[in-house]
């Protein structure tokens, strides 16, 4: 048999839950093609038991995740953008795929993106907490700590960085996150989830379902056991509800522009702790 | 229990060693097959709520820690009368399953309830301490108010051929037990074949037992689906020749109340719905009852529930 007439392997495009990579336990997919016209992949297609059982593997990461060094969050999370830099090729042409309009500069901007996020990890402590000047014999100190399981809606474009700035400003703090990924373009998202999972982080920490967001977001956004919701890539018509729903047992409701790269994008995700501590005597 | 037919010594030792003998075998493969195609049964909504209800009212709501004290006894005897305290609708529990040192505690605070106090005794959870002393334990605890007793099946003598002399053991027991209902645990981890549960499950409905009880909850394996089918049918054929019910007891490892649900289908399709009552069938559980509540919130809800929401145990 020669070489041209060599069966395609293709990868399955699967979700990414608990650090398994399931099809949709509902067995649906959805066909995702290309720009011009080709059938790219039959993407799993989430349904809410995924959904509910990503919180599950989520909730149980949450303690382990949170309770590590800040400065070993920060090393794993600079590790996956060392595995996305190794799959530098397979990103671009996903995007490529996607219609992204410069899918090099994309990729390196996505990869810059982890790195400079990565790098907060064991500096937002010093920049949203501090000791503060009481008067009276105590220490008085703010710490920021993680506000628990976050679900993330990614925006439709752009389909990778988007996808990475919503993430990793929210589990850089200690946070875990369910993230929803762009309905149009999966496929980077199923490759940066098995970026993530070749990269240390602890299965669990970053769930990536792919499917429709019109059904997964009412009950991300109802669900009694999420703590914060990200709505950056909700679409317009389930905004009301999702912050109604979303109130229901108070979470944080954060958006932000898809673009966006700031410091303000981790604060939204932390709780501020003050503590008093008698100085002695 | 009333339902259940008039005890008598109507089997004698030599009669139950020749039942032991006539056991038939276990196919392992196909109790394992039929257990694992039962459980992908999908019970949903208003189905789902019934057996939810049926759950909660066939718990065993179970504590059995040395570090037990009498503050968690008190919460755990509030929680099995009302389970839900923002919905009257949930029905209580069936039972409260402690040791007997915190049986008079258990019995106060659940005085004009419908919730039975149950005591682990008869030298939990080995029972191999002498035959007079854990005969004593189970006298000690009917005396001082409970309602049921749970003894373990001395292993040793099974295991070791000296069917009789279990045999008598339980029987003993069954008469120290007096007007209490008796649980007898079979400790099926300890066993290692299908069929020995089933010559285990044979022994004790024959001295008497009110219920089979599959584990302790105190070693590593506890109730499996297959463990509890093979009782299951043991319990559904020694009905059929000797027309006396007697009931069963899943407990330890469920936790979740899918699981739950897993048993009662099982249930349902092996001894039918007479079964599916608290006076024929227990889950021993501490953990599921919450797991239960959430899926209770959801299903009236619609939104899935966290553990925030629900009481720490």
């Amino acid at each position: 048999m020669s070489s041209d007439q060599r069966l395609p392997v293709r990868r399955t495009a699967k979700l990414s839950i608990g650090g398994q990579f399931p099809r949709s336990e509902s067995g649906r997919t959805f066909e995702v093609w290309s720009r011009d016209g080709r059938l790219l992949a039959h993407a799993a297609r989430a349904s809410r038991k995924d959904l509910r059982d990503a919180v599950v593997a989520a909730r149980g990461a949450l303690g382990g995740w949170a309770s590590r060094t800040a400065y070993n969050r920060g090393q794993i999370l600079y590790r996956v953008a060392e595995i996305m830099e190794g799959r530098r090729a397979q990103l671009e042409d996903e995007l490529r795929d996607a219609g992204a309009s410069d899918p090099a500069g994309e990729v390196s901007r996505a990869i810059d993106r982890w790195v400079w996020y990565a790098g907060w990890a064991d500096k937002i402590a010093q920049v949203a907490g501090g000791a503060n000047p009481v008067a009276g014999p105590y220490f008085n100190f703010t710490i920021p700590e993680p506000t628990g399981v976050v679900g993330i809606v990614a925006p439709p474009e752009p389909a990778l960085l988007g996808l990475v700035g919503r993430i990793a400003p929210a589990v850089v703090s200690g946070n875990v996150a369910v993230a929803v990924a762009s309905e149009r373009s999966p496929l980077p998202a199923v490759s940066l989830a098995e970026a993530i999972a070749t990269s240390d982080v602890p299965g669990g920490v970053i769930n990536v379902l792919t499917g429709s967001p019109s059904e997964l977001v009412p009950w991300l956004a109802a669900h009694m056991d999420v703590n914060a919701i990200d709505l950056t890539g909700c679409p317009d018509e389930l905004i009301a509800d999702a912050e109604r729903a979303a109130a229901d047992n108070v979470k944080r409701v954060h958006r932000a522009g898809p673009a966006e790269q700031h410091l303000s994008e981790i604060t939204a995700f932390v709780e501020l702790k003050t503590v008093w501590h008698p100085m002695g005597s | 229990m009333s339902s259940l037919a008039p005890l008598s010594p109507v089997i004698t030792s030599s009669e139950a060693s020749k039942m032991l003998t006539r056991t038939p075998a276990v196919d392992a493969v196909g109790l394992e097959e039929r257990a694992a195609s039962l459980a992908t049964r999908s019970i949903k909504r208003d189905a789902k709520l019934w057996a939810l209800d049926l759950v909660i009212r066939c718990t065993d709501l179970t504590t059995l820690e040395g570090s037990d004290t009498v503050g968690k006894i008190v919460a755990m005897c509030s929680k099995a009368v009302r389970p839900d305290p923002l919905d009257p609708a949930v029905p209580p529990v069936a039972a409260v399953c402690i040791y007997p040192w915190l049986v008079p505690t258990a019995v106060t605070h659940l005085a004009g309830s419908t919730v039975r106090v149950a005591s682990v005794a008869g030298g939990f959870p080995a029972g191999l301490g002498p035959i007079d002393v854990r005969l004593q334990e189970i006298r000690d605890v009917v005396a001082m108010g409970a309602d049921e007793v749970d003894i373990v099946l001395n292993r040793s003598l099974f295991l070791g051929g000296r069917y009789q002399q279990a045999f008598e053991e339980l029987a003993a027991a069954r008469e120290a037990a007096g007007a209490a209902s008796l649980k007898v645990i079979l400790e099926t981890g300890e066993l290692g074949s299908y069929d020995r549960v089933r010559q285990a499950s044979v022994l004790a409905m024959a001295s008497g037992a009110d219920f089979i009880k599959t584990s302790t909850g105190k070693i590593g394996v506890s109730a499996t689906l297959p463990t509890a089918l093979c009782m299951f049918e043991a319990a559904r054929d020694f009905h059929r020749d000797t027309g006396r019910a007697v009931g069963i007891k899943v407990a330890g490892g469920v936790r979740k109340a899918k699981d739950a649900i897993r048993y009662l289908v099982v249930l349902h399709e092996t001894l039918g719905p007479a079964w599916l009552t608290p006076d024929r069938f227990r889950i021993g559980a501490s953990s599921v009852l919450n797991d239960v509540l959430m899926q209770i919130a959801k299903e009236r809800t619609g939104r899935y529930q966290g553990p925030d929401y629900f009481t720490i145990d």
